[in-house]
């Protein structure tokens, strides 16, 4: 008998492939535009590639209005044999976890689309392309329940951004690339290892039987640093973080918004799907390792974001800053009644949604003014506000928001992480909370030597303020980031379930 | 039907709800739509809200507010609607926490509404007159709107998590308008460092929330209030600190940054680089209120800790202290009155610290009203002085600006507690709480703050008074500024709030004060645990009538205090005006003490500042760049290079031969795993 039917979940089937959809539309538009319109009319090719951008996004609608909030198991479930010599399906559903981040991915690839339009000159259609495989790609990781799956559609993700990277990039751009390719490259290849052990012991490469698997304490242990190795990196955690600045000063604007975007939550979402539903015992084993490294996240990289020089630098650095928050909430584990960490649990889930939102408006933003500085470097700024009023509204909110100002999406996940940690350990809440000050610190002295003061130079004299399309696409986040820090019930509303079920399991020992 | 039932059935002919939705939203409304139509935010074509539109429109909006909250006032006066607690929409759900969004009207947010409102609406006119050559004058309306409203939702909500919302939301704002002459070094430093300084506030602030959800489940105060006997005994985790004390402490240190008690102060005084009328609205009035409003909502809990109460009371005398000290050196004539607002929020503390909430609050009214006429009366002499803001070039402008002159002298006799005037009952009654509390050294310190204030108070205002409307012209003496015209009055736009304003300050307190403090007004609202904290009860015990409080005021010793004060500043000001200069050389390191503030500043910025920063450098240089990139990142580089330099002869430098290896290097490993 197929393991699979022991599985407990329920499965609800749907008519219309809609994840299939959402992950191929994208793709083929990207294939489309790189094989027949690689000649064709820059215009022909935006256009095209915003088409391919909005259809694939109103993909993914369905699935938030399809979503049934009362179930954890998952749903839209698509399920067909792919290599039956080793029982590797084309498995695809999801949980509430999942659906925000497909939404995320979408929406975000709508939005550098828009703002590539007519800052990238060269090699147009080879440019958009990658975005949208990208988009497919990463919507396909959200989706998977195959584990084989999953580890082809993670790695693969990384061949667009390398050659986003390494083509549009900066002028260390092939240093940047290779920083990154061999980085995230090496960290997931133990994981590979790990994976096939499992299908050793399974024979299936399914995520839902190997989340039931028994394994020993000695098993999980090996597996979770396997996995850690492969996560912490995307994430990227303290101390294989240093990655991420470099990479993120030489990626050309866009490149920087879906990275910090979407591409760090691949990690923090592989915590999701592996490391605590399968090695739930070593998860809380090591879960004091986790702690010391998020809040060193939190703190360390807190306080050097704050001595940066360059914005990108600066920007990148209160990312990192910011998912130690995601990896802090996800390994607070509850001593007594495992429910009590929902708090923390789903503040660290919507931090990772805010910064969706919030590092792609704040990377936009340094691209406004790259496109006319070109520089990033924050002294050669100062007094913009004078020259560009709308932009600095703008970038006033997301350097808000980015400091956690309630009223914007930015506040919620932080705040529900202190007070989960506070909850949690006392000493934990003290030291995360110094984010409080840290992440102000650090965006407000920027906000204040970029933006306000006299006009700095005749270079800034001369700025123009947004044109339409810039202000239409940062006003469109800002509208997002605005949404969800006055609304937030919709996301968390979807992922209750799926966060009860999942807390459940880990609480449950898996030991044989 | 004699008044009272006639205003009852008036006010019970509104939709409540309706009413106190209109209160908190419409200002909000005017600043969005002055905000994105009426600054340069718009483009051209969108900007159709010109300079004028954008004052009537958001002065109107302010002016409904004010009635709704008149309405709501009298309503909970009235006991028509007493209390009202309802959920507006539920925020999210975590778990089993609810987190809401929802008003709790009572008698203490229907008082704050009323002096929010109104004297937002006074400085919403009073910016007419004193912005009218400002760029940015369409932003600065829409600033203020956008200030009431936040400060609406901050007193309005029945959750800590909605009270936080409002807290920031002011701090926002705060920023925004301290730093409104963007262009000026100074002011833009002083924005940030406010910003930043209330921020080390909500740190603490947001642990005790924290501490507060995790032991009571629930943010909404009357559930925290239901649940208080659950926590009231315990300990904090690991630890034999009492919960509730910690609790208190932590709330109360973000009190301290937004009400800048000492040694959170610091930015209050450079925040006086904002323009006058958000000086008397923001950080006089309203905002640096909402840390001894917010310790007042909760007074349940602070019953229940003397540790904190303690506390609370030596960081109040602190601030009034020595804060009033060194109102008396300044020269800049906003700059006085910051101090003495840094002393009065200190007496607002050391009443909370004696468990007299009311005390506290009725100080916060009649405060507001006194202050916001005192800066805009300064306003309206910078105005007059062409921009001039020191105290030592003015002199004689009595003749000149007659209405400012009347208006600030009684503004100022109401700060000093001019017996019948507001300040006095409200500052007497801090006194007389002051005296009753049982707290060892910390009442004897508390006493003494008090008191020596009531003298400093009376000096330096006096002094203020002097300098600027009495005595020799000085105009000419500025080094900067050689004024060339006389000063002059300024326009009715101007004057005019400043004589609305002055109605309250004198009258307000000789009005309320049975009220407020003795009858049961706020009865429902604050908790004190009188068994322990004998002085709300002891000063009912002693109350007659408000003029009979006066009339005994003015045999005690504050009062003999005052006039000490007042007439030492007319000794040295009007009379022997040579003696300060001496005194300042012979006292020269007292001097230089208040002139560098206690050097508090130079510690913030050398120690905490550049220590921080230089902490940063070194983690990012020699953690990040040394130790982990080039020692780890490259070294293992460096060591791979190596060793492909010994087996370099394998490499043919085609990618395709070097992904063939890699390939087979994978196939062995799954191999091998695969055999396990």
């Amino acid at each position: 008998m197929n393991p699979i039917d022991t599985v407990t979940t329920a499965y609800t089937m749907s008519h219309i492939p809609w994840l299939s959809l959402a992950i191929v539309l994208p793709i083929i538009f990207g294939v489309l535009i790189l094989t027949l319109l690689s000649h064709a009319q820059p215009n022909t090719i935006r256009w095209t590639a915003l088409l391919g951008a909005i259809s694939s996004l109103l993909a993914t609608l369905p699935l938030y209005f399809g979503f049934n909030k009362q179930l954890a198991s998952l749903q839209f479930v698509e399920k067909f044999t792919w290599i039956e010599r080793f029982n590797i399906q084309y498995h695809l559903g999801i949980d509430g976890f999942s659906l925000w981040l497909i939404l995320l991915t979408a929406f975000i690839t709508v939005v550098v689309v828009v703002a590539a339009w007519e800052v990238i000159e060269q090699r147009i259609a080879q440019y958009f392309a990658a975005f949208l495989i990208l988009s497919g790609l990463m919507i396909g990781v959200f989706s998977s329940v195959d584990a084989m799956l999953f580890y082809v559609f993670f790695e693969a993700t990384l061949v667009p951004m390398y050659l986003i990277i390494g083509i549009w990039g900066g002028a260390n751009r092939m240093y940047a690339s290779f920083k990154f390719f061999l980085y995230t490259l090496l960290g997931s290849l133990l994981m590979l290892i790990s994976l096939v052990y499992l299908y050793r012991i399974t024979g299936s490469f399914n995520l839902l039987v190997w989340a039931t698997t028994k394994l020993s304490l000695l098993e999980q242990t090996y597996l979770f640093f396997s996995f850690l190795m492969a996560f912490a990196v995307k994430v990227p955690m303290f101390p294989v973080h240093t990655w991420l600045p470099d990479v993120h000063v030489e990626a050309p604007t866009g490149g920087s918004a879906v990275l910090a975007a979407i591409m760090l939550k691949l990690g923090a979402y592989g915590f999701l799907r592996f490391s605590l539903p399968i090695t739930p015992d070593a998860s809380q084993e090591y879960a004091g390792l986790m702690i010391f490294l998020s809040l060193i996240a939190v703190i360390y990289v807190g306080l050097i974001a704050l001595v940066q020089t360059d914005m990108k630098k600066l920007v990148a650095y209160s990312s990192i800053a910011h998912m130690g928050f995601v990896t802090l909430g996800f390994f607070m584990f509850a001593k007594t009644n495992p429910q009590d960490q929902f708090l923390a649990f789903q503040g660290a889930y919507l931090q990772m949604i805010s910064h969706g939102f919030i590092s792609a408006a704040l990377f936009l933003s340094i691209g406004v003014l790259y496109d006319r500085m070109h520089t990033r470097n924050i002294a050669d700024y100062g007094g913009v506000v004078n020259t560009m009023p709308k932009f600095a509204a703008l970038f006033l909110l997301f350097s808000m928001a980015n400091s956690g100002l309630p009223g914007t999406s930015g506040f919620i996940g932080e705040f529900m992480v202190i007070l989960g940690a506070v909850k949690y350990n006392f000493l934990t809440g003290f030291l995360a909370a110094t984010a409080l000050i840290l992440g102000a610190s650090y965006n407000l002295s920027m906000y204040k030597r970029v933006i306000f003061g006299e006009i700095a130079n005749d270079s800034v004299r001369q700025l123009k303020d947004l044109s339409r399309r810039e202000f239409w696409l940062l006003a469109i986040l800002a509208f997002a980031i605005l949404l969800m820090g006055i609304y937030p019930a919709p996301v968390t509303d979807t992922i209750n379930q799926s966060t009860a079920y999942l807390l459940q399991h880990i609480a449950q020992t898996k030991l044989k | 039907m004699n008044h009272t039932t006639m205003i009852s059935s008036f006010i019970s002919l509104f939709n409540i709800k309706a009413i106190y939705l209109i209160a908190c939203f419409i200002p909000l409304l005017g600043s969005i739509l002055v905000g994105l139509f009426g600054t340069q935010f718009a483009n051209k074509k969108w900007r159709f809200i010109s300079r004028s539109l954008a004052h009537s429109i958001t002065v109107a909006c302010v002016f409904i507010s004010a009635l709704a909250s008149t309405v709501a006032f009298f309503g909970t006066l009235l006991n028509v609607n007493p209390i009202f607690n309802e959920t507006l929409y539920t925020w999210a759900i975590i778990g089993n926490l609810k987190l809401e969004i929802g008003f709790l009207v009572d008698s203490l947010t229907t008082l704050m509404m009323c002096v929010i409102t109104w004297v937002s609406l006074m400085v919403h006119i009073y910016t007419i007159g004193y912005m009218r050559e400002e760029e940015g004058y369409e932003r600065f309306f829409s600033y203020i709107s956008l200030f009431t409203f936040s400060m609406m939702m901050l007193v309005m909500s029945n959750n800590l998590l909605q009270l936080f919302f409002g807290w920031e939301a002011v701090g926002l704002v705060s920023y925004l308008l301290i730093g409104f002459y963007y262009k000026r070094e100074s002011a833009i430093f002083a924005n940030m460092k406010a910003f930043l300084v209330n921020r080390v506030g909500d740190f603490g602030f947001i642990l005790g929330i924290g501490l507060l959800v995790a032991h009571t489940g629930t943010m909404n105060y009357s559930e925290i209030f239901a649940k208080i006997d659950m926590i009231k005994d315990l300990t904090l985790a690991g630890t034999d600190w009492s919960l509730i004390t910690v609790i208190c402490i932590t709330l109360f240190i973000g009190a301290m940054g937004k009400s800048a008690q000492f040694p959170l102060h610091v930015w209050l005084p450079d925040s006086m680089e904002g323009p006058t009328p958000i000086s008397a609205l923001i950080h006089a009035a309203t905002m640096v209120t909402a840390g001894i409003f917010m310790v007042s909502r909760i007074s349940p809990l602070f019953e229940l800790s003397d540790t904190a109460l303690m506390f609370i009371m030596v960081i109040g005398s602190v601030t009034a202290l020595f804060m009033g000290f060194m109102g008396i050196i300044q020269n800049d004539i906003k700059r006085v009155i910051a101090y003495s607002t840094l002393s009065q929020l200190g007496y607002m503390t050391i009443a909370l610290g004696s468990s007299a909430y009311s005390v506290a609050i009725f100080h916060v009214m009649t405060h507001a009203f006194f202050k916001a006429l005192l800066f805009l009366g300064a306003g309206s002499v910078i105005m007059g002085m062409h921009h001039c803001q020191d105290i030592r070039y003015m002199g004689g402008l009595k003749k000149y600006m007659p209405i400012t002159w009347g208006t600030s002298l009684l503004g100022s006799l109401a700060l000093i507690g001019t017996p019948f005037l507001s300040g006095f009952y409200s500052k007497d009654s801090i006194i007389e709480a002051v005296h009753l509390t049982q707290y060892g050294w910390v009442t004897i310190f508390a006493n003494l703050s008090v008191l020596v204030g009531v003298f400093i108070t009376a000096f330096y205002s006096f002094r203020l008074y002097f300098l600027v409307f009495h005595g020799e012209e000085r105009y000419h003496k500025n080094p900067d500024n050689h004024l060339i015209e006389k000063p002059h009055e300024s326009p009715s736009v101007v004057t005019l709030p400043l004589m609305l304003l002055a109605v309250p300050s004198v009258a307000i307190g000789f009005f309320t004060v049975e009220s407020l403090l003795f009858a049961d007004y706020f009865d429902k609202v604050i908790t004190i645990a009188h068994d322990k904290h004998l002085a709300m009860r002891t000063l009912e015990s002693n109350w007659h009538s408000a003029t009979a409080m006066a009339i005994h005021g003015l045999t005690t010793l504050p009062f003999v205090l005052m006039l000490a004060g007042v007439g030492l500043a007319w000794c040295f000001y009007m009379r022997w005006t040579n003696v300060p200069a001496k005194i300042q050389s012979a006292i020269k390191p007292i001097y230089q003490l208040l002139d560098n503030k206690y050097y508090l500043d130079t510690f913030n910025q050398t120690v905490i500042v550049k220590g921080l920063r230089s902490l940063a450098l070194v983690l990012w240089k020699v953690g990040d760049q040394g130790l982990i990139d080039n020692l780890i990142v490259n070294g293992a580089w460096k060591i791979i290079a190596w060793i492909s330099s010994v087996i370099r002869l394998f490499q043919t430098g085609y990618i395709y031969h070097y992904a063939f290896g890699m390939i087979i290097g994978l196939v062995l490993m799954l191999y091998f795993v695969a055999r396990i």
